[in-house]
């Protein structure tokens, strides 16, 4: 075995631990002490013979003096300290003998930045080529550049006519709305891409639904997902699909949802089916513009298939007025009602929910419940609606009684 | 009066600027889809463009390329509107021949002293 760079250091540990003088154990081994103090700041090579001899005076095995630290930490040693030059390169392995807590902490920190690097990159790269982050920049600052002008013309000039200082007041109030709505979008995009490491690595549900989406909801087989969770989330997926339609076999489901319109209840009474059943039957349904969202006891989304207007959270807790989470306290019971979401662009959808209760192990184990809430695009702005978020982050609705934290996006 | 062709598809961008310099004594024509932009410098021939890089039917820079491509107007000063941070949209367009840059938001009196500039007045 080798002598290693940090036998010395070994060594100078071993004799101080066992309160010897540097000058009497070198007298004892037949050196002096000025080389024996050489040989303990690692500036000698000890000879195999003296190596063994201390080590008899040491009362240690030889080998204890003589294992170097492995290749590895040195190696990453050498990657962290490349990162600020100045470190004692040649002295790395004296370095992780002797503080082994410390070289795993640089270790640590190099691989963290390495990683904080690399998720930088990736969210860049979205940045720099992403064309929905592109237009709506440009949306953005559009509207800045309108209201900047704009708001000069009407400052500085002083003997503006009437009429163009009406038709300016009129652009200002139509950019400060464009830019509301502008915000909101990046504000939305931005609350993704800063979770671009997480997004590197994607979560099981996320690479689901974003392989669904891909295939527009009717996927045929699990290849393609690269984490073996959404494969496995995505077999199970296939496999519910598959006696969702045994149960609600296309052709006549869709002559049921001619002569019962897209009542979930009431077509799961018609085929003697589960109701959250007939939910994801409607849903994915071919053709069919129809959000859904399923949640479990806790509240978690589960699925999420998303429908152009309602903003579903990717983080973070929905908002607690979804009727979904009403329907999820009142098992078996259908709920129905008509939500007007927040902000500039406020959209109405009709909302059916339902939450049914399982228990998987029988009268001896835990009941389970999961809900669903099917999401319809509401024709007319006629009657009472119940006034949603999406979440409370990026809500406008700042006077909410839900309210559980301020929104980024108040003045 | 000297003619400016402004190429911009934001209407209430297109009216501020139209409204400053007209005040400054230049006739402003304004077309708002990139695809009736060539025709339009064609039927007018401004002394000067000020054209968006963003825009419908066809780009900011690809009107630039055409015009540029066109010995009539090589010589012809182009002002480009970009939005901040689009720097390869600029180096593309210094590439293509541009003769001047303004970034969005801009500033009123920046932007009439530049075309004041290019306009040599």
């Amino acid at each position: 075995m080798p002598i290693s760079a940090l036998t010395g250091s070994r060594l100078r540990e071993r004799r101080v631990a066992l309160g010897l003088r540097q000058a009497d154990l070198a007298f004892s081994v037949g050196i002096s002490a000025s080389y024996l103090n050489l040989i303990e700041h690692n500036r000698r090579r000890i000879a195999e013979p003296l190596l063994l001899r201390l080590a008899e005076a040491l009362d240690q095995p030889v080998q204890n003096f003589q294992e170097g630290i492995a290749g590895t930490v040195l190696d990453d040693l050498r990657a962290a300290s490349a990162r600020l030059p100045g470190a004692e390169v040649d002295r790395s392995e004296d370095f992780a003998g002797r503080f082994p807590g410390w070289a795993a902490t640089v270790i640590g920190l190099h691989q963290r930045v390495a990683g904080l690097e690399r998720a930088l990159e990736a969210m860049n790269d979205r940045m720099s080529h992403d064309p929905h982050l592109s237009a709506s920049l440009h949306e953005v600052l559009s509207a800045v550049a309108s209201v900047r002008s704009t708001a000069a013309i009407l400052a500085d000039t002083e003997d503006i006519e009437p009429e163009w200082q009406g038709r300016f007041l009129g652009n200002l109030q139509q950019d400060s709305k464009r830019l509301a709505v502008g915000a909101e979008a990046l504000v939305r995009y931005l609350d993704n891409a800063g979770h671009a490491e997480e997004q590197v690595l994607a979560s099981p549900q996320e690479e689901l639904e974003a392989w669904l989406l891909a295939q527009d909801w009717r996927p045929s087989d699990a290849s393609g997902l690269a984490l073996a969770a959404a494969r496995q989330m995505a077999a199970a997926w296939l496999a519910q699909a598959a006696r969702d339609l045994a149960v609600y076999p296309a052709a006549e489901f869709a002559g049921a949802l001619d002569a019962l319109g897209l009542d979930p209840v009431a077509l799961a009474a018609r085929f003697g089916g589960e109701v959250l059943a007939a939910f994801r039957r409607l849903a994915l349904h071919p053709g069919m513009q129809a959000g859904l969202v399923v949640c479990d006891a806790s509240g978690t989304l589960i699925f999420r298939k998303p429908i152009a207007g309602f903003a579903l959270p990717r983080f973070g807790a929905a908002c607690p007025l979804w009727p979904l989470f009403a329907a999820l306290s009142r098992p078996m019971t259908p709920i129905e009602m008509v939500i007007e979401t927040a902000g500039p662009q406020a959209a109405r959808f009709r909302v059916r929910a339902f939450c049914q209760p399982y228990f998987p192990q029988g009268f001896r184990g835990p009941e389970l419940r999961e809900a669903a809430m099917l999401i319809l695009p509401e024709v007319g702005r006629g009657g009472d609606a119940l006034l949603v978020g999406s979440t409370c982050r990026i809500c406008q609705r700042e006077a909410c009684p839900a309210r559980r934290e301020p929104s980024i996006l108040s003045a | 009066m000297r003619q400016v062709l402004l190429i911009e598809d934001e209407a209430n961008i297109a009216e501020a600027l139209r409204f400053i310099l007209s005040r400054d004594g230049w006739e402003v024509s304004v077309v708002a889809d990139g695809a009736l932009a060539l025709a339009e410098v064609a039927r007018l021939r401004p002394d000067l463009v000020i054209l968006d890089s963003m825009l419908p039917g066809m780009s900011g820079l690809e009107i630039l390329t055409a015009l540029r491509a066109d010995p009539l107007h090589q010589a012809l000063p182009i002002l480009m509107l970009t939005a901040k941070g689009q720097l390869r949209d600029r180096e593309a367009a210094e590439r293509a021949g541009v003769s001047a840059f303004m970034s969005k938001p801009f500033d009123n009196s920046e932007i009439r002293a530049l075309v004041r500039e290019l306009l040599g007045a």
